[in-house]
């Protein structure tokens, strides 16, 4: 062996091999991509303006209403998520769309280990920016909802999270917007195409509520409802009546969290054994 | 020196003329295998989604248990389809009153003085049954072409809480004097037939009367059955703060008195006949028992008590009667306008993305008309997609409906061909929105984005009740999913009470109105986007 021409330096050989190497890699793409920040910021005042307008038009009289004021006011979840999916779909088909994923997959060989890098961060980010929305929908609740008949007299204690069944639709709702970007993340790695994930996704979400809306048959309604991942999963938002439904709050978001383990698998699945 | 002869292609020169334009933009699309799944995925989940709404119907006669579980089902002609009375214009209505009426022959006229109106609550018991008087009760004199229920009429009377008014074929409604009838202010009423039209009058005194309305009944006989009536509706106790349309009907009933009754004409009859129209009928389910309406006739006063309503019928507005209409069947066109935007913005973003925007603006300069181009193609085949996801969606659910033993609202064919149609026009003409929008931002993500918040999470949020309705209407009135009008099953009538909220299929804009809202956005997107699309480089 002859010793390296001079002129030349000598690169330490990268370590992307490891865990925390890939982390720190798809950190690097998320964080200096502009859209992210603004999706993230555009998702969590989507979030809390549509809480706060629920909050706002509505009324409770003095004759009493059967309204469930942690849902009311976490409402703004159903619009957000919309975000959320976005941002999710995103982090992996932007690198289709631009061949960034042959950059990628070269220097990352591992793909279980990139998708997982992928998985872990998106859903950091989704976590950090939805407690600080889902927090501000329960102050604006708080706030709002006592000026319009939700008040003591009427049963209707200040949202708290002191409060359990208030705190376990607050910390429910982030983990269900976790949940819902990890569906997406599995989604999109099995289409890589942005506009098909987004609305594959979004399609798979609303169609569940929109169509038990119309449905008259009370147990094709309670069947539907408890396998739609919206449906299902935001039976965590419910403080009231819980006796009325299908499942339980937290089967409800199991069954959320199934939908996603099975996105995800499936999406991992094609990513390791198809050409990228 | 030798000369060398410059290459010419022995191919036709090409054209840059609009028609080879948009062949080469219909190309483009017909050749994407993604993209024409993707119409045919929209037909399929709209139509999909309908059937499974059809198929999931109720047998109009299966009851429910206290459990709330469905009880034993019959199917088919054993169940015996409830045949909701249809008015001259094709509506379903309701026509239950208690009908004190002789024949009139020809032109004549009929004048009344209307002292009082009470009212009570049925189910009750009598000696509880509190005083209520529901602001539709009605009671005068109506001209009718006989006691069929459904058949044409005019008619005057006073109202429990609107004053005189004078209504005709279940749709018309004129007010007249205002205020409440008592024994210290009677309310004298008149209607008069000449030929094919009559004329309706009202009077504080009976001797200063105005005019209140004239209207034409096409086709109605020369005898008909004329008299006095009085009526009273359910009285609707609904949750509608929420948008849950839970609706606690209480059946009501209505006496009036009347006195001075003169008529002029030919009268063949001698005397008045008591008619209790549609007792028993389909839609007087939860009117109360036999015997409850009646009628006494003291020295030219009559005492007449009624029960029911002569108003067209609102789906979901009675306890008994059909809750599904065709726009429930149509719910899944949201998800069918998704998969035609996720096409309509790869049409534009794909050039982009490929680079073949360059070769597309090489061929043909003339930008605007690239962009006229793809909006026509894209339209086009979304408008056909619409309508064969909207045809398959009501025809396909009606026919599994009617298999199913369900009711289904009836719908004027007029009415049905509208919401067909307009759901149509709805998906062709936000694909052109989602073209233009993806002209501006070029990304596709930014584009269905942008798409998805204006017009499907506004209709999302206002289709399944929960959300306030103050809240969804206002988002229907100015944002792109304002269209959805278009789907509308019925329109609002202020005189029958119902919960008009969008979950209940009623919209805030009229329905080619909402459909104007999506057109004006679609119109500012396509100028912007051409503006940009000169503007910037490609």
């Amino acid at each position: 062996m002859t010793a390296p021409a001079a002129g030349l330096t000598v690169v330490e050989p990268g370590h992307a091999r490891s865990g925390k190497e890939t982390l720190h890699a798809e950190w690097t793409k998320l964080r200096t991509v502009a859209s992210t920040g603004w999706l993230l910021l555009g998702g969590a005042a989507l979030t809390i303006g549509v809480s706060a307008a629920v909050d706002a038009a509505v009324t409770c009289p003095s004759s009493g209403c059967r309204a469930d004021p942690a849902k009311l006011s976490l409402t703004g979840v159903q619009a957000g998520q919309a975000i959320v999916v976005i941002i999710a779909v995103l982090a992996v088909s932007n690198e289709y769309s631009t061949g960034m994923i042959r950059i990628t997959l070269t220097a990352m060989p591992r793909r279980l280990a990139l998708l997982a890098a992928k998985a872990t961060l998106i859903t950091g980010l989704v976590v950090a920016a939805s407690a600080v929305a889902v927090l501000a929908c329960v102050l604006a609740g708080r706030l709002i909802l006592p000026g319009h008949g939700f008040t003591t007299a009427h049963g209707y204690p200040l949202l708290s999270l002191g409060h359990g069944p208030d705190l376990r639709a607050a910390c429910g709702s982030v983990l269900y917007l976790a949940l819902i970007a990890l569906f997406s993340l599995g989604v999109a790695t099995a289409v890589r195409e942005t506009a098909v994930a987004i609305g594959l996704v979004l399609g798979l979400l609303y169609v569940f509520p929109v169509v038990t809306s119309a449905i008259s048959n009370q147990h094709w309604q309670r069947q539907l409802e408890q396998i739609g991942p919206m449906t299902a999963g935001l039976y965590i938002q419910a403080t009231a009546n819980l006796r009325s439904l299908p499942l339980t709050p937290w089967q409800g978001l199991g069954v959320l969290a199934l939908w996603a383990t099975g996105a995800l698998s499936s999406g991992a699945l094609v990513f390791r054994f198809r050409d990228a | 020196m030798t000369t060398v002869t410059p290459y010419r292609s022995t191919a036709r020169d090409a054209h840059d003329g609009f028609g080879q334009l948009l062949h080469a933009e219909w190309t483009k699309f017909r050749t994407v295998r993604g993209w024409v799944i993707g119409m045919i995925l929209a037909v399929l989940v709209t139509g999909g989604l309908g059937v499974l709404i059809g198929k999931s119907t109720v047998p109009s006669c299966s009851v429910q248990n206290s459990s709330g579980q469905q009880g034993p089902v019959q199917h088919g002609a054993a169940c015996g389809q409830p045949g909701y009375p249809l008015g001259p214009g094709g509506e379903p209505v309701r026509d239950e009153f208690y009908f004190v009426r002789q024949p009139l022959a020809g032109n004549g006229s009929i004048t009344v003085r209307v002292t009082s109106l009470t009212g009570r609550l049925l189910g009750a018991g009598p000696g509880s049954a509190p005083p209520v008087v529901v602001p539709w009760s009605k009671a005068g004199i109506i001209i009718k072409d006989g006691t069929r229920q459904g058949s044409r009429y005019a008619a005057m009377m006073v109202t429990g809480g609107n004053g005189v008014r004078m209504q005709w074929n279940y749709t018309g409604d004129t007010a007249g004097l205002p205020g409440t009838v008592s024994a210290a202010r009677p309310r004298w009423l008149r209607l008069s037939r000449d030929g094919g039209t009559i004329t309706g009058y009202d009077s504080a005194d009976g001797t200063h009367w105005a005019r209140v309305g004239t209207v034409a009944l096409a086709g109605l006989p020369s005898t008909v059955q004329a008299g006095l009536f009085v009526t009273s509706p359910q009285q609707a106790a609904y949750s509608s703060s929420f948008g849950s349309g839970t609706v606690n009907n209480n059946s009501t009933e209505a006496t009036a008195v009347f006195d001075r009754v003169s008529r002029t004409g030919r009268w063949p009859a001698s005397a008045w006949t008591g008619d209790d129209v549609g007792a028993g009928g389909p839609t007087a389910g939860s009117a109360a028992g036999p015997g409850s309406s009646r009628y006494h006739q003291v020295a030219g006063r009559f005492t007449v008590t009624g029960s029911g309503d002569i108003a067209p019928l609102i789906a979901g507005a009675l306890n008994d009667g059909p809750a599904i209409t065709v726009r429930d069947y149509l719910l899944g066109t949201f998800a069918g306008l998704i998969a035609v935007a996720v096409v309509a913005a790869m049409f534009m973003t794909a050039e982009y993305r490929r680079g073949l925007i360059r070769t597309t603006l090489a061929a043909s300069p003339h930008r605007g008309r690239v962009l006229a181009a793809k909006a026509i193609v894209i339209g086009s085949a979304a408008l056909v997609a619409g309508l064969a996801a909207a045809a398959a969606a009501v025809f396909l659910a009606t026919d599994v409906a009617h298999g199913n033993g369900s009711s289904v609202f009836p719908e004027p064919w007029p009415t049905e061909l509208r919401i067909i149609a307009g759901t149509a026009a709805l998906i062709a003409v936000a694909a052109v929105f989602t073209l233009a929008i993806a002209t501006m931002v070029r990304r596709s993500a930014a584009a269905i984005l942008i798409v998805i918040v204006t017009i499907v999470i506004p209709f999302v949020l206002s289709a399944p009740p929960g959300i306030p309705a103050g809240l969804t209407e206002w988002l229907l009135r100015i944002t792109p999913a304002a269209a959805f009008a278009l789907q509308q099953p019925a329109p609002q009538y202020y005189q029958v009470q119902a919960s008009y909220i969008p979950s209940s299929g009623f919209f805030p804009l009229a329905p080619w109105t909402g459909f104007a809202v999506l057109c004006g956005w679609t119109a500012l997107a396509l100028v912007l986007a051409a503006y940009l699309l000169r503007r910037r480089d490609a």
